[in-house]
């Protein structure tokens, strides 16, 4: 368990430090592509990056652009655990890496009442009355792991700093047994939505991926995946429409989500093109906020 | 561009040898730019290098940006700097090589009206290009241009050559092409409703064109010169290190974009010293009183206790023309900030004072002609159309004055350039006596305080003035000065 490879280097071979999820960037792309996640040049780039030289993956972006899509089709084409850790405001260390059972440690007490102190000392923290939170869990893992940390901006400023030995050595330290090391480097990858800045010790630690609305040939490729049945033309249309309503300055951009959702929806319409009537009655799809309609229909001069 | 691996033909990258030198050139102007970069993270993206090889140059600047960056407004800075220093090539692109392009006979521009045979053909396949959104053909169409039309001061004395974007582009005017691609394509396609954001597609591509083509030259140059150089001068700074007072409009839209993430930024910051303020200093008197029932030993220490009651602020900006895009730029970012605080109140002058926080919270869906609706619907010009602080500070002290109480932080922005009149700081000393703080703002670097019409000092003996030049600092001053 206290084993594992050392790290630094990141010679040549399939497992040097890193992960050895893939041999070189086309074969990422290719093999993200099987799962269903189409990955532009510079995803499937930082991706294998990631996975090679063994360093946590940071991806920063707006909501809906599939940031933790991502960490899913990674687990999946690896054939890898997917350990989740979901942020939240208040998150602490017996939530994010390990506790110790107190029920059962007073059970265990309760029932040697005759042994002396030192041996339930030695007892009562062991392996046995850990109970292992997501960090933790990622790290003893011997099988291939993801390690999703989810949202991480939503977590206060000091759950970063719990984070840094886990993402700089993959170790965790637990004062009663000692450090314990990943025998098996797990893939990490941290989201983000920006909703505050991360630390630069956490920056630094980390491989820096910006997922951005993808271009309008990949988003088209996307909806043509995703939503089999619609016509192609449509499809065409639909990107261009959505593509031009993100650069306007609205309140909330259309994600790719709400590109798909509204692709669905118009073919559960079975709309064949897109005409003012289709557009102003599904336009609530793909926009959430009242004063953006309003300014998306002026427009595309809906009626 | 994007995507392609590099063709066969053009050498995707210089040889191993200088790489390292390449990559440290590369980091150094990417420091000068304000991005931290350390060792670290160099070693990173050498070893990124390393597993990569040097074949993809897409690639290439993927893997470098994500050892590199820390976030996504530094990226447009690196983009400009890695293609000077990792170029796409050496002299004329291969591609123009072969096939080159007739160079004009004499080097002067044909004057208007005379037919230019050059240009036009260009245009024709630029056109083309343009509507079928072929993006290798017009990375070859900027390399022409650039090599036909860019090139300026041949054979004279080393130094005064070069090549220039501008130049090149003037020539072409791209921006004339709009109308005749529109034609083209609504003539083949069907009515369909994404036709009507056609337009502003088109113009997408020209502007990227655009960015192309200044690429272009400056990669050029950067042979001449050395990257280096290029790189500290003619890559455009990050979004929140452009001078206020020096951005055009493009760089002023550009700015907006940011005020949302910045406000976020500020809001952590705030929240965090606001978080540690209600700490409270440890109020001895109670502490003491409490340590009589432990025999004077104070074990449980009292706190001074904090009403929890968010400061209000006034701003009161400046919105005349030499200085409207930085009160622009700061009353939208309070306003974005506006729930870090219990009232917001905006006062907009020229030579008078009126309230504007109404037209402040509309603007919010339009923020690029907010400056313009202020000047036209607010009452603050009287007779001419200067700037007076004098006057504008006592309208405000004789008739606003309510807005002002012992909660209040006041900031004032603008750059005190009073076109010689009365600065009147006895207003701005009665504004300050009832307010809690007063800032001033000032866009100008202060070694320019003082100098021909500028009443700075004046105003600065009163209260406290802090230059402010562009929105990094603009963000440092919030987070720190504004009370919490």
């Amino acid at each position: 368990m206290t084993s594992g490879s050392s790290g630094a280097n990141s010679g040549g071979g399939a497992n040097g430090g890193g992960t050895g999820f893939f041999t070189s960037v086309a074969d990422t792309a290719e093999r993200l592509a099987a799962t269903g996640y189409l990955a532009s040049t510079a995803v499937a780039t930082t991706v294998f990056l990631a996975d090679r030289l063994g360093k946590p993956l940071l991806v920063e972006g707006p909501a809906g652009v599939g940031k933790t899509e991502l960490a899913k089709a990674v687990a999946e084409l690896g054939a890898a655990r997917l350990v989740r850790l979901q942020c939240y405001e208040g998150i602490d260390e017996a939530r994010a890496l390990y506790e110790w059972n107190h029920a059962k440690q007073l059970l265990r007490i309760t029932a040697g009442r005759d042994e002396g102190w030192d041996q339930a000392r030695g007892d009562i923290f062991g392996e046995e009355f850990l109970l292992t939170r997501p960090l933790l869990t990622a790290i003893r893992g011997e099988e291939p792991t993801v390690l999703l940390i989810d949202e991480m901006d939503k977590a206060d400023v000091e759950v970063e700093a719990l984070l840094l030995e886990v993402l700089s050595d993959f170790q965790v330290t637990v004062p009663e047994l000692g450090t314990i090391t990943a025998s098996r480097r797990p893939f990490v990858l941290l989201t983000s939505n920006a909703t505050r800045e991360l630390s630069e010790a956490l920056r630094r630690r980390c491989l820096f991926l910006h997922l951005d609305y993808p271009d309008a040939e990949l988003e088209r490729r996307i909806v043509r995946l995703k939503v089999p049945g619609l016509d192609d033309t449509l499809a065409a249309s639909l990107v261009r429409v959505v593509g031009a309503l993100r650069a306007l300055e609205l309140r909330k951009a259309p994600s790719v989500a709400e590109t798909i959702d509204w692709a669905r929806t118009l073919l559960a319409l079975g709309a064949d093109t897109l005409d003012d009537a289709v557009v102003r009655d599904t336009l609530g799809v793909i926009l959430k906020h009242q004063d953006d309609i309003r300014k998306a229909a002026q427009k595309l001069t809906l009626a | 561009m994007s995507g392609t691996p590099a063709t066969p033909g053009i050498p995707a990258a210089p040889a191993p040898a200088d790489t390292a030198a390449r990559l440290t050139g590369l980091v150094r102007a990417l420091r000068g730019h304000g991005l931290r970069i350390g060792p670290a993270e160099t070693v990173d993206a050498a070893a990124v290098l390393d597993v990569l090889g040097l074949t993809d140059r897409e690639q290439m600047r993927a893997g470098l940006a994500a050892a590199l960056l820390r976030s996504e407004g530094q990226r447009p800075v690196f983009d400009a700097s890695f293609d000077l220093f990792f170029p796409l090539g050496i002299g004329t692109p291969e591609a123009v090589r072969n096939s080159p392009p007739p160079v004009p006979d004499d080097p002067e521009p044909p004057r208007f009206g005379r037919p230019d045979p050059l240009r036009d053909q260009l245009r024709e396949r630029l056109a083309a290009a343009l509507a079928a959104d072929d993006r290798a053909a017009q990375a070859r169409l900027a390399g022409e241009v650039v090599e036909a039309f860019g090139r300026y001061g041949t054979g004279g004395t080393p130094g005064s050559d070069g090549w220039s974007a501008h130049q090149a582009l003037g020539r072409l005017a791209p921006e004339t092409l709009l109308a005749r691609i529109l034609a083209a394509l609504r003539q083949q396609g069907a009515d369909d409703l994404s036709d009507r954001v056609l337009a502003d597609e088109i113009r997408r591509r020209i502007r990227d064109f655009r960015s192309l083509v200044s690429g272009e030259a400056r990669r050029r140059v950067a042979e001449l010169r050395g990257a280096e150089r290029i790189a500290e001068r003619a890559v455009a700074p990050t979004a929140d290190r452009i001078d206020f007072l020096a951005a055009g409009r493009d760089q002023l839209a550009e700015l907006r974009r940011t005020v949302h993430p910045l406000a976020r930024k500020l809001a952590t910051r705030l929240a965090a010293r606001r978080r540690r303020a209600a700490r409270g200093r440890i109020d001895l008197r109670r502490t003491l009183r409490r340590s009589l029932g432990t025999g004077g030993v104070p074990l449980r220490p009292a706190y001074r206790l904090r009403r929890p009651a968010r400061p209000e602020l006034v701003l009161l900006c400046d919105v005349s023309g030499s200085v409207a895009g930085f009160a622009d730029f700061t009353m939208l970012l309070v306003r974005a900030m506006s729930e870090q605080f219990s009232k917001v109140r905006a006062f907009a002058f020229v030579n008078r004072t009126a309230e504007v926080t109404d037209l402040l919270r509309r603007g919010q869906d339009d923020p690029a002609r907010l400056a313009a609706r202020i000047l036209a619907e607010a009452e603050v010009m009287g007779y001419h159309g200067n700037s007076d602080y004098g006057s504008a500070l006592g309208d405000f002290a004789d008739h606003h004055l309510d807005a002002v109480g012992p909660r209040t932080c006041v900031l004032v922005l603008g750059d005190a350039r009073n076109n010689h009149r009365d600065p009147n700081p006895e207003a701005l000393r009665r504004i300050a006596a009832r307010a809690r703080r007063v800032f001033w703002l000032n866009p100008e670097h202060p070694g320019l305080w003082g100098t021909g019409d500028s009443a700075a000092p004046a105003y600065a003996d009163v209260v406290e003035m802090h230059d402010c030049r562009n929105a990094r600092r603009l963000g440092e001053l919030i987070a720190r000065l504004l009370p919490v």
